[in-house]
């Protein structure tokens, strides 16, 4: 229980996957410009994590690991060659199914998500947490809890993030750096920020 | 009072638009408004009329750090003597710290001076004080061997990718100061961390190898080995006791020691409404909840932190300076009420957090600040959302 507790809060604070690893930038940075939209898409991302890095543990574990397929008679047989691919289609797959769900819940939230939703499927965020998964050697829960974990570090990160460009509304920002230029920027410094809890070890 | 006023009215249309020097206007708005309050008003309202414009309420931050800055030099030269075995007298201590931190200071005036200037003519946006606190906070929260090079690279961060490339004083999502002492703690780890760099051993045709420093209060309760009996005792033996932390004549920061003068500061500027009580008093609280939950938590033969005394918390290392004047900064600080409240409890937290958890630093306050400043946007927007629903009830 202790070891998930840390892994959780490892991956919110000191492994933030994006203020740390600088993974998942480009929705980041795209989608941060208003609240509202910016905490769809964190929680989206949250939901999404959470069913496909359990998902993509169960595929690994039983069909790619080295020595996987040993239940159908090939315990020589190493796919792990094939996971990224394999990563991939299984987060298409299930960004889909959250896309008909949110359209089917909330047209508001899918319209102003708009291309960004589909964009999750290659969001680097996903499918980093699933490669950092396999290369910790997470048991099942592990991989759920760090999932949900990356997941809402990437929440924490985008949503004050987006308070903070809010706030930057009234900033006079040099013409060569308004837009992205100065949201980069921004990112630079939270990540100082969040070096805070760089070195616990838990 | 008279001639300066014809003086300056008679400077003033080279600076308006049209006139040769127009370029310089900030730095003409700059310097008069030191004597005169401006005339513009608004056109539109609201209007808030009050003489305590960004000028009044940013020197008065200034008044309230200069004996900060006096202490500092003084416990510079003393503790320098002190490591070379001296008797450390008033007068020498003043000359010999003198001597470390006026440079010090003068050269993060001087570059930071610059990067104001240059952006207040080229951008156009009138200069403002926010500078000069800035400029002051910045020295102040460095150890005092820090090379002058890395003081000026660190207050230039601050300054330029910190507050004016947001547009200035006012703007700014991150304290300067702060920022750019963050960047020299990441960019230069061994210049800023460590016992050997809170001492000045610099003194003129003294050989260095002589000086024995002494560890900070923080380092010597971070090093206390687990089952040695109650950590105050440790710190007490190293000369640390509650009142030697409270009145701050210990290796540390240059202006970050004195506890005394950050009560008596941040009482003031309270007072006079510059200040924050709600995140000050959170922070106290933030400190006092989280240390006294710690020390319930705390074992025999667990982390010694884990037992200090919370009271010890507030005044040892650079809290109580970052919380009386940082955290109170109202630029990147949260403006709504119930956020404040929050916010420095939250400070509180994270600098215990880090002071006993992390072996990475140190000290945690000044990092705590950053992090939280990263949140005040989001805190307040979260209490204007409660508040609005709220008010919808009623409609």
């Amino acid at each position: 229980m202790e070891n998930l507790i840390s892994i959780f809060l490892n991956s919110v604070f000191v492994g933030n996957i994006l203020l740390a690893y600088f993974l998942g930038m480009c929705s980041f940075v795209a989608v941060s410009k208003t609240l509202n939209t910016s905490v769809g898409l964190g929680l989206a991302v949250v939901f999404v994590l959470t069913i496909t890095t359990p998902a993509n543990w169960l595929v690994y574990r039983y069909l790619l690991a080295p020595g996987a397929l040993a239940w159908a008679g090939l315990p020589n047989a190493d796919l792990s060659f094939l996971k990224f691919i394999t990563f991939i289609a299984v987060i298409a797959a299930k960004v889909q199914i959250v896309e008909m769900v949110i359209d089917r819940y909330s047209p508001t939230l899918y319209s102003a998500l708009g291309v960004f939703l589909p964009l999750i499927a290659v969001n680097c965020a996903i499918l980093g947490t699933a490669l950092f998964m396999v290369e910790r050697h997470y048991n099942f829960a592990e991989a759920l809890v760090f999932g949900i974990g990356s997941g809402v570090g990437w929440l924490l990160a985008i949503v004050s993030m987006s308070a903070i460009r809010q706030k930057m509304r009234y900033a006079d920002v040099p013409k060569g750096l308004e837009g992205f230029g100065i949201t980069m920027i921004t990112t630079g410094l939270m990540a100082m920020g969040f070096m805070l809890f760089s070195g616990i070890t838990l | 009072m008279q001639l300066l006023k014809r003086f300056f009215d008679g400077q003033r249309p080279h600076f308006e638009p049209g006139g040769r020097l127009a370029r310089y206007l900030p730095l003409f708005d700059a310097i008069e408004t030191v004597f005169f309050t401006p005339a513009q008003t608004t056109s539109g309202g609201p209007h808030v009329r009050d003489n305590l414009d960004v000028k009044r309420f940013m020197t008065l931050v200034i008044v309230m750090l200069l004996p900060h800055l006096f202490f500092g030099i003084y416990n510079t030269g003393y503790q320098a003597l002190l490591a070379y075995g001296r008797e450390p007298q008033l007068l020498a201590s003043l000359l010999i710290g003198l001597l470390h931190v006026l440079p010090m200071v003068l050269v993060t005036y001087a570059v930071g001076f610059f990067w104001e200037v240059l952006f207040a003519v080229i951008r156009g946006h009138g200069m403002s004080e926010g500078l000069f606190v800035s400029c002051m906070l910045f020295p102040l929260t460095l150890p005092p061997t820090t090379p002058l090079w890395q003081v000026a690279i660190g207050i230039s961060f601050g300054i330029v990718i910190g507050k004016e490339i947001f547009g200035g004083t006012g703007r700014n999502f991150l304290n300067p100061a702060l920022t750019g002492r963050a960047f020299l703690f990441f960019a230069f780890p061994v210049r800023m961390s460590g016992d050997a760099v809170w001492t000045a051993t610099r003194v003129a045709g003294e050989n260095a190898v002589d000086a024995v420093t002494a560890a900070t209060p923080l380092a010597v309760a971070a090093l206390t080995p687990a089952n040695t009996g109650p950590i105050e005792a440790a710190l007490d033996s190293a000369g640390y006791g509650f009142w030697d932390l409270f009145w701050g004549l210990y290796p540390g920061s240059i202006g970050g020691t004195a506890a005394w003068l950050c009560l008596i500061g941040v009482t003031a500027l309270c007072l006079m409404g510059i200040a924050n009580y709600r995140i000050v008093l959170g922070g106290v609280l933030g400190i006092l909840a989280t240390g006294y939950l710690f020390n319930a938590l705390a074992t025999d033969g667990g982390n010694p932190w884990l037992g200090l005394s919370p009271f010890y918390h507030l005044v040892m290392g650079g809290y109580a300076f970052a919380l009386a004047y940082m955290a109170t900064e109202p630029v990147s600080g949260p403006d709504m009420d119930a956020a404040r409240w929050v916010y420095g409890f939250l400070i509180g937290a994270l600098t215990l957090l880090i002071r006993v958890f992390n072996p990475a630093f140190p000290e945690g306050a000044m990092l705590a600040v950053l992090f939280m400043n990263l949140f005040a946007p989001l805190m307040d927007h979260v209490v204007v959302q409660m508040r609005l629903r709220k008010r919808m009830v009623n409609v």
